[in-house]
């Protein structure tokens, strides 16, 4: 033996294996993540993969048989409904187990176990926030219900059976990267999702906390005129006319509201780090037979989210002997979420109602461990959080919770400096509920009575559930549980002292927003405000009503329907905003004051088709243009105070501008000189020419470029590889076609309700969410094009169909 | 002969041994040495057959798996390394990473059973 070049070449292999089975820093253990057997070439697919096979599995009753269509669609045909949601779970672990697992640790504040140290604020939120304790009501409440509770425990064994028989090398390239390792399914988890949904559409829908200083800085009347509750143009989603009932509830204003809530003129320095976009909305409409060439209904849902890969989506059939449901589902969650059966058809949009409010807390001392209420120390629960982080010792964090809820901002707790406030959060996602329930019953439902009786006790987030049935009925129901409130209630953060503040009681179920056949023969809901000024309640929420205005107008004037006009609909770019602006807009600039490129942006802007589609630079520059004019009228008042009053929405500051009688506003208060609107619209005018032309000498100056819309990966820009970007698409927020950079329809479907159903839909991403699968993308390029796929309802005698690509069977081990 | 045997043995080394369950992704370097050892030689040839053995190894791997993926995955990953998203790039660099180990290990395995004596 030569003992030194043996030592030196035996210590530089170890070295050599031992450096390569570690991360270092961002980078993965090369070794391992190179290894062809068990590295990430094990998740580069075989392009023509056999999904098909045979299973044996404990867990599971009977055999159940899953056909995957070429889209790599499961069409679920089992014997009872425990295999059903059982099999449901597995397929949602074998082709989303990243993306669940993922979700549901955000949500429940675990971010930091992933992404180490930066996630640490983002957790702390979460667990203020209370989103484990909105779990845990719901969890309790689900479980409550015995034949519900075996669904949930189905579904989980159904995960967890996925994951136990996972092999190192067969583990989803993300946990290569990332070093870490898939968790075990709970019934917590399922209920953690639900409220990550509750989160998304029911969290961002207020500014109480951007209200309050607001109120500090404005009178009374000018907080009615910077934030009206009902526009002028508001077309409601219950038709206009609608006579409603006398309310059932009155609540009332306590006594000292004046002086100690509305008069009360301190601001306050907290902000919520992770606030839900507000434009998380949706659009649904249905038109009855009435309208349709057919003679039957059509229904037409496109839910706007954040759009990401894989998709929130995932397309599944799930049949039993007693009920056959098609659509999309939730991966985390059984069911179908939105879809259709043999008899009806269903689609969602969100409520955006304000059901969150902050109360302000006097605790007792430092310890926080009692606070004043109703005259006297009342005792804080305190719930202490561990936070684990990646590569860092754990950090903990202490939230004590009161009578309100959880106290989401405290000395311990804020974004900014001066955190000398105490707000504890009232939230109606923290309720004991059961949404899921709601959604197995609509899988089931076979006619009006049963969607009605489905929906009912649905609590938070706040739904436009739309409905048709093959019998010809249409109907819309705005449904959640939504508070009382006086007049005023809950605009801003609220005196916490004692009861006098609390919620009261809810609206009645029976007086939620409704309507059911119109004569008019369609109904929609595009995030608008229910109802106008005659409904008796009073609620404030984060509505759009450009949207809701286009889609009303434009099915009041067809007929004949088929569900190629429903699908040119869903992409029409027509920009209703800039039809009522632009005549104003253009009244108020003063040409003779424009020179070179700024008058060939005018031009463009005079002879724009008010269309955004992907190649206008109208839109662009009317869209540059445009905010910079929103920012010049108010900028300068809502930044009188820090952290800034919300900004008007975007349809007050069209009306007052369409009233003519901004005025006032139009003075930037900030320059000696007073600006009337002509000279405001004209300096933003030649402001949005610098930006439009440094945008044109990039090549920018066209729609789909300047908005650059692009579907990420769930890790954003740690995987920018993984996304699909510059997508040549249009549209916006006020758009029906509400395509925002990273933001918009993330499942478009049309049912028409013919015998034997006819259904059309698409989403921005594919069912894997493997990016080495061809299915992780492959309907990108459809939804870009506005084209569909066909969605293909199976029936018992399909089974042995061409469409059938491969069978996966189960069978009990 | 020697030199052909110890690459082929090499090669299926690494491509078989992780048909043993327990086996880590480093499992081939032992065997590596363990062929050099029972197939002595001087310790470049011994290198550039454990080398060779492995390039063959882990470059075929990848590239058939590359093949039959239709290079889907390996373009994204070459983008994250960052390799300008090149498949062959990501292809030659997994070959030469097993190669590398595979070499490093060949040459300690000969090591062990040389002596001055047989030394050329």
């Amino acid at each position: 033996m030569r003992i030194v070049p043996f030592l030196c070449s035996t210590a530089i292999t170890i070295a050599l294996v031992t450096l390569l089975d570690n991360s270092l820093g961002k980078i993965p253990p090369l070794g391992s993540f190179l290894s062809p057997q068990y590295g990430f070439w094990q998740n580069a697919e075989p392009i023509n993969q056999d999904y098909g096979g045979k299973l044996l599995l404990t867990g599971i009753k009977g055999p159940v048989e899953v056909y995957f269509d070429e889209r790599l669609v499961p069409h679920v045909f089992a014997t009872n409904e425990e295999d059903l949601y059982f099999v449901q779970g597995y397929l949602h672990a074998r082709f989303r187990l990243f993306q669940i697992d993922l979700q549901t640790r955000a949500a429940a504040g675990r971010a930091s176990e992933l992404a180490g140290s930066k996630a640490i604020n983002f957790d702390r939120e979460q667990r203020r926030l209370g989103m484990v304790f909105a779990a845990e009501n719901a969890l309790k409440e689900i479980e409550a219900n015995a034949t519900f509770r075996s669904f949930f425990d189905a579904y989980t064994a159904g995960v967890n059976s996925y994951i136990e028989q996972l092999t190192e090398a067969a583990l989803p390239i993300e946990y290569k990267l990332l070093q870490n390792k898939p968790e075990k399914w709970s019934n917590l988890k399922t209920a953690l999702l639900l409220k990550m949904m509750s989160k998304m559409l029911s969290a961002g829908t207020e500014t109480d906390l951007a209200n309050t200083n607001a109120k500090s800085i404005f009178m009374p009347n000018e907080l009615q005129q910077l934030y009206p509750q009902v526009p002028d143009s508001l077309l409601p989603i219950v038709p206009i006319g609608t006579e409603f009932p006398k309310p059932a509830v009155i609540p009332i204003k306590p006594v000292n509201a004046d002086s100690v809530y509305f008069n009360n003129k301190t601001t306050v320095a907290a902000q919520s780090l992770d606030r839900p976009d507000p434009g998380n909305g949706s659009n649904n409409w249905v038109v009855a037979g009435t309208k349709t060439k057919s003679g039957y209904p059509i229904l037409a849902n496109d839910p706007h989210l954040e759009l990401s890969l894989p998709s929130i989506w995932f397309e599944i059939q799930l049949k039993t002997p007693t009920h056959n449901s098609y659509g999309v589902s939730l991966p985390g969650s059984p069911f179908v979420v939105i879809g259709f059966n043999d008899s009806i058809a269903w689609g969602v949009t969100n409520s955006q109602r304000d059901v969150k409010d902050y109360y302000e807390i006097k605790f007792k001392d430092q310890s926080r461990s009692a606070y004043w209420f109703n005259n006297q120390w009342t005792p804080t629960k305190m719930r202490i959080e561990e936070i684990k982080v990646k590569d860092s010792l754990s950090v903990f964090d202490t939230v004590a919770y009161t009578v309100f809820g959880p106290v989401q901002f405290d000395n311990s707790f804020s974004n900014a400096a001066a955190a000398d406030r105490n707000l504890a959060v009232r939230w109606a996602a923290h309720d004991p509920s059961n949404e899921g329930l709601t959604f197995f019953k609509l899988n089931k439902a076979h006619n009006y009575a049963d969607y009605e009786e489905a929906i009912r006790t649905f609590t938070c987030p706040g739904q436009n559930f739309i409905f048709a049935s093959r019998t010809g009925d249409i109907a819309i129901w705005q449904q959640g549980r939504f508070p009382a409130r006086w007049e005023g209630q809950g605009l801003y953060v609220m005196p916490g002292e004692d009861s006098s503040y609390l919620w009261q009681g809810y609206i009645p179920q029976q007086e939620n927003p409704h309507a059911i056949n119109p004569a008019r023969g369609y109904l929609q809901s595009a995030n608008q405000r229910a109802a106008d000024g005659t409904y008796p309640y009073f609620i404030p929420g984060s509505y759009i009503t450009a949207r809701g205005v286009r889609i009303d107008n434009k099915l009041a004037a067809m007929s004949g329907i088929t569900p190629k006009d429903m699908m040119e609909l869903h992409a029409d770019y027509y920009n209703i905003s800039a039809e009522d602006l632009r005549p104003v807009l253009l009244a108020n600039i003063q040409e003779e004051q424009l020179q070179g490129k700024e008058l060939a942006y005018l031009s463009i802007f005079r002879d724009w088709d008010l269309m955004a589609s992907p190649d206008s630079k109208g839109q662009t520059v009317f869209q540059c243009f445009w905010d910079t004019v929103q920012a010049s009228i108010w900028r300068d008042e809502i930044e009188r105070t820090n952290p800034m009053a919300p900004w008007p929405i975007e349809q007050t500051t069209i009306e007052w501008l369409l009233r003519d009688t901004l005025h006032t506003y139009a003075d930037n208060r900030n320059t000696p000189a007073v600006e009337t609107l002509a000279m405001i619209v004209t300096s933003s005018f030649k402001k949005a020419a610098l930006v439009l032309a440094a945008k044109e000498a990039e090549g920018k100056l066209v729609w789909s470029r300047y908005m650059n819309p692009s579907v990420y990966h769930l890790l954003k820009d740690a995987l920018p590889a993984f996304a699909r970007k510059g997508l040549a698409v249009g549209g916006y927020g006020n758009i029906v076609n509400a395509i925002k950079h990273s933001h918009g329809p993330s499942w478009r479907m049309i049912v028409h309700l013919i015998d034997g159903i006819e259904a059309y839909g698409v989403f921005p991403g594919g069912q894997s969410g493997n990016p080495g699968s061809r299915y992780y993308d492959n309907n990108i390029a459809a939804w870009e094009k506005g084209e569909y796929n066909r969605c293909w309802y199976m029936r018992e005698n399909d089974r042995t169909s061409e469409q059938v690509k491969w069978v996966l069977e189960f069978n009990k081990l | 002969m020697k030199f052909f045997l110890s690459v082929l043995l090499t090669m299926l080394a690494g491509i078989g041994i992780s048909l043993w369950s327990l086996s880590p992704w480093w499992g081939f370097v032992p065997v590596a040495s363990l062929v050099a050892i029972a197939l002595h030689q001087v310790p470049s040839k011994a290198f550039a057959a454990g080398f060779l053995g492995m390039l063959l190894a882990w470059g075929g791997l990848s590239w058939w798996i590359d093949w039959q993926n239709a290079s889907l995955l390996s373009k994204q990953v070459a983008v994250l390394f960052p390799l300008q998203g090149s498949s062959a790039a990501l292809i030659l660099l997994t070959g030469i990473l097993g190669g590398l180990l595979g070499g490093i290990a060949a040459l300690a395995g000969c090591y062990l059973r040389s002596t001055k004596s047989n030394v050329e």
